[in-house]
């Protein structure tokens, strides 16, 4: 149990952000954290010790959040399974260059809220997958594995996603004194 | 290389992934492409935006919350 206690200080962090960044509903994300942790809990003698065990928590975490996320949405698909397909390429549109200290034009909170909305903007399939890869830093195969999803999946979804936020980023960081604009 | 061959092997630039012959390809089509140069240097900087500011933070008080309930829930399973 003390051990067990270790790994939710551990970790109870990393599934929460996980939890909120695919449900984007707070409630929800603390429901998750608790039910992920306790389904993990209950099911440590299946945990195969070949893969590591944040590995393992975040897939019965991202598979809760999913869960929660479709009893929001009832009638509408949400599933990280499928290819998602966008109107929005990957071709960058907006090829202006950004300001040189893009986090200096805004405020702490303002920031936080650029980014907030901006990364809800993006498909579920998405946006789980930059999460993980590039918020939480797992690797290309610990989120393979934690999404079920295969290598080339995931970095497909992954080249989309960082273009995508990117693209939408721009319209806040471009550089504007280059446009004339004070 | 097109600018679409470039945009193929952006994560693998970003993460370091590529081979040096590749690489040098890769810098080649930077120095002749300024489209690219700013796709590339504005996607490293969004990654590293959305590493560095924390914009789901779990609050002490909620955390304490949720550990509590977690295990108290695991004590009597």
């Amino acid at each position: 149990m003390e051990a067990f206690e270790k790994l939710v200080r551990q970790y109870d962090r990393q599934v929460f952000r996980i939890a909120q960044h695919i449900t984007q509903n707070r409630e929800d994300a603390e429901d998750v954290v608790q039910d992920a942790f306790l389904k993990a809990y209950e099911k440590l003698d299946q945990f195969q010790g070949n893969s590591k065990f944040y590995t393992w928590l975040v897939r019965i975490a991202v598979n809760e959040s999913l869960m929660r996320l479709r009893k929001r949405r009832t009638g509408r698909m949400v599933s990280i399974d499928e290819d998602v397909e966008t109107e929005e390429g990957s071709m960058p549109r907006d090829l202006a260059d950004w300001a040189p200290d893009p986090e200096q034009m805004y405020g702490q909170s303002e920031m936080a809220e650029i980014l907030r909305k901006t990364i809800q903007g993006l498909p579920p399939g998405f946006r789980v997958v930059f999460v993980l890869r590039d918020v939480e830093g797992l690797s290309t195969e610990e989120t393979a594995e934690s999404l079920g999803l295969s290598i080339p999946a995931v970095k497909s979804r992954l080249l989309r996603a960082r273009l995508q936020l990117r693209e939408r980023l721009s319209r806040y960081f471009r550089n504007r004194s280059k446009d004339g604009v004070k | 290389m097109t600018c679409s061959e470039f945009l193929a092997q952006l994560d693998d630039l970003i993460d370091n992934n590529v081979t040096v012959p590749v690489r040098a390809e890769l810098e080649e089509h930077l120095r002749g492409c300024e489209h690219c140069v700013v796709t590339l240097n504005t996607t490293r900087k969004t990654i590293e935006i959305y590493r560095k500011h924390e914009i789901y933070e779990l609050p002490n008080e909620l955390r304490e919350r949720l550990q509590k309930a977690i295990l108290a829930k695991c004590k009597k399973c």
